[in-house]
């Protein structure tokens, strides 16, 4: 019989510890088959960050280093001028590089360290049990929000792709989504490009991947999905963010 | 061979490389910024990397980064960017990564000020960031002995996978002394099979550099083998330097550079008939205890001596243990202690009068 469909190899066999419905497994596979297809997976570190996907270095099989939370740019920025022929990337989520590690994503990306970051934006602090991240949406409810994220006492969410573009180190930044199969393509070939972009040593690239949270939005894994497409891309419009640049 | 005249900073620089670290990361803050500013210069003629960091917190990641991938590595800040670092350090320890990490001591608490102190004896020997971790920390009092705890110390680091610190203060990072570099003491050291490399090893295993261990049992197992690697090192690795303690009716205790006022007090001591000896500490963690057995059956009494409000004086009284009595004079803020200051409290401590 035909196989159509496997684990790709760069996919360890544990079983994954994702709450039903969470795309972060989705997120984790769609990195595995792009190490797999660039046939990259045995010269890369990745740099696991402090959130639900600690685990990743479970996962994902190639050498790690767990980093503290936020730091995960500093640590693959150390080990990528140790090896600079080797393949460094980060995963982190909105709380991690978005709150807690502004500024190692911004001066990783400044630099234009050669590596590639996949960041997970699913607007809330999933692993400590939702509450407010700083790409909550306005209105949004969390744990320390409970009436929702009020705009006059936190202002509005952060965009970090866009503020990321303003960089001119920064050569690719791409928002994509996973609410459905069609996006989840367009996801794929973005983190491809990202990961080609540091083959080819061209510069800082970073994915930033709108997430689900089915736990902690309090939702169907299905209801989540609806959500995400319905209030998630109007704030964080999908797409390449900034034209490409080109760095001497 | 020739001896060359260096800036304590710049020594710690030269030394470094000469040991065959490549890779520096660093954030600049007074008094040590001579230090990042020499290894621009010189890390690139030798192929290596300097790196300067958006932030302490960066520079400590950096390296927790560089020496998870096999790398040999150091950073260097003052007090309050020693502060900063406290994180890394704590995970460094945590995923037994070798790294060298110089504080030149400035005084505090909060921004302080610029001028030398020893009130980081505490931060850098009795923990700083959270967890049962520890440092090695040595502390040296000359530049010359600076070099070789900086040479010796990454081989330190490398043998135990554990972090080094040198602890200097401002006048040894800014006073200028003939050097010369000497290769140290041959060690086993082991190799970094450990390494994130992106390469997997012979075996196809990938390879983790991790301090997370979410298995209460496994996490207690971890704290349990690092213990017993402390106990080896404490075991190996304690040093001090001991002048006249044998028949001194009062012994001294200081180190860094305010052993070198101490032993002029000494000299000051012998002239009007007192005798006076000293322990230096050169390892403060392992602190030499054990130094201080037989020392507290002869002397009559002890003194510490430190540029701060009382730090070091503590590990002096577990040795002394209750035996005699320990006592204490400090100055702090960037203020040195005074030789004549110290003698007069000898002659009170010796006369009864305190
Ligand atoms: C220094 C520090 N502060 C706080 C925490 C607690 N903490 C763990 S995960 C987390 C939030 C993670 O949220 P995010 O990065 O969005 O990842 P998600 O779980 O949503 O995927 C926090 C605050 C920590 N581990 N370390
Ligand atoms: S808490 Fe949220 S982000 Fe974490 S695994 Fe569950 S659904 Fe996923
Ligand atoms: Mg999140």
């Amino acid at each position: 019989m035909k196989t159509v469909f496997d684990r790709t190899k760069a996919l360890t066999p544990a079983a994954m510890h994702y709450c039903p419905g969470c795309t972060h497994g989705i997120v984790h596979r769609l990195v595995g088959e792009v190490l797999e297809e660039l046939d990259i997976l045995d010269k890369s570190t990745m740099v696991a960050p402090v959130g639900c996907s600690t685990f990743i270095y479970d996962y994902i099989n190639c050498d790690a280093q767990q980093a503290a939370h936020g730091r995960a740019p500093a640590v693959a920025t150390g080990i990528k001028r140790v090896h600079p022929d080797s393949i460094v990337f980060t995963y982190q989520g909105d709380g991690d590089l978005a709150s807690i590690g502004t500024a190692e994503i911004v001066h990783a990306a400044m630099r234009g360290e050669r590596i590639t970051v996949i960041f997970v934006n699913n607007a809330i602090y999933g692993m400590t049990g939702g509450q407010m991240a700083p790409t909550t949406l306005a209105g949004q409810k969390a744990s320390t929000a409970p009436l929702g994220r009020d705009k006059l006492h936190y202002g509005m969410p952060i965009r970090m792709s866009e503020m990321l573009a303003t960089l001119d180190s920064a050569t690719f930044i791409e928002r994509v989504s996973v609410h459905d199969p069609a996006h989840i393509r367009k996801a794929k070939s973005a983190i491809k490009k990202a990961f080609e972009n540091q083959i080819t040593g061209v510069g800082f690239s970073m994915v930033e991947v709108l997430s689900t949270c089915p736990t902690n939005w309090k939702m169907t894994p299905v209801e989540a999905l609806e959500w995400l497409k319905d209030n998630m891309i109007p704030y964080y419009p999908l797409g390449n963010i900034g034209n490409p640049k080109e760095v001497e | 061979m020739a001896k060359d005249l260096m800036k304590g900073n710049e020594a710690i620089g030269a030394a470094a490389i000469k040991a065959g670290c490549r890779y520096f990361f660093g954030y600049p803050i007074t008094p040590q910024s001579e230090l990042p500013e020499y290894m621009s210069r010189e890390l690139p003629k030798v192929g290596g990397v300097f790196l300067q960091a958006e932030s302490e917190v960066a520079a400590i990641n950096m390296v927790y980064g560089a020496s998870g991938a096999g790398a040999r590595v150091m950073t260097s800040s003052s007090s309050p960017g020693i502060s900063l670092k406290m994180e890394g350090i704590s995970y460094i320890a945590g995923a037994e990564l070798p790294c060298l990490i110089v504080n030149i001591v400035r005084g505090g608490p909060g921004l302080g000020g610029i001028q030398p102190a020893q009130s980081d004896y505490f931060q850098a020997t009795k923990g700083g960031g959270h967890g049962d971790y520890r440092l090695i920390v040595l502390a040296p009092n000359s530049i010359q002995e600076m070099c070789d705890l900086v040479m010796d110390g990454f081989d330190i680091a490398d043998q135990y996978r554990n972090p080094v610190m040198i602890l200097g203060d401002g006048t040894l990072g800014q006073m200028m002394e003939a050097v010369e570099f000497n290769e140290p003491k041959k060690r086993e050291l082991p190799p970094k099979d450990w390494a994130t490399t992106g390469i997997k090893d012979k075996n196809g295993k990938k390879r983790l550099i991790s301090s997370l261990f979410i298995q209460p049992e496994d996490l207690e197992n971890h704290n349990l083998k690092l213990q017993m690697k402390y106990e080896e090192i404490k075991k190996n690795e304690t040093k001090f330097e001991s002048l006249d303690v044998d028949d001194a009716d009062i012994v001294l205790t200081a180190y860094g550079t305010t052993s070198r006022i101490v032993s002029n007090a000494i000299k000051a001591l012998k002239k009007i008939g007192i005798k006076a000896g000293m322990i230096r500490p050169i390892t403060l963690w392992p602190f030499p205890y054990g130094a201080y057995e037989k020392a507290a059956d002869s002397a009559k009494a002890f003194l510490t001596v430190e540029m701060s409000l009382g730090q070091m004086v503590e590990d002096v009284r577990l040795g002394v243990n209750g035996k005699k009595p320990v006592y204490f004079y400090g100055r702090t803020g960037g203020m040195l202690p005074d030789q004549t200051e110290i003698v007069e409290k000898v002659k009170k401590i010796l006369g009864g009068e305190i």
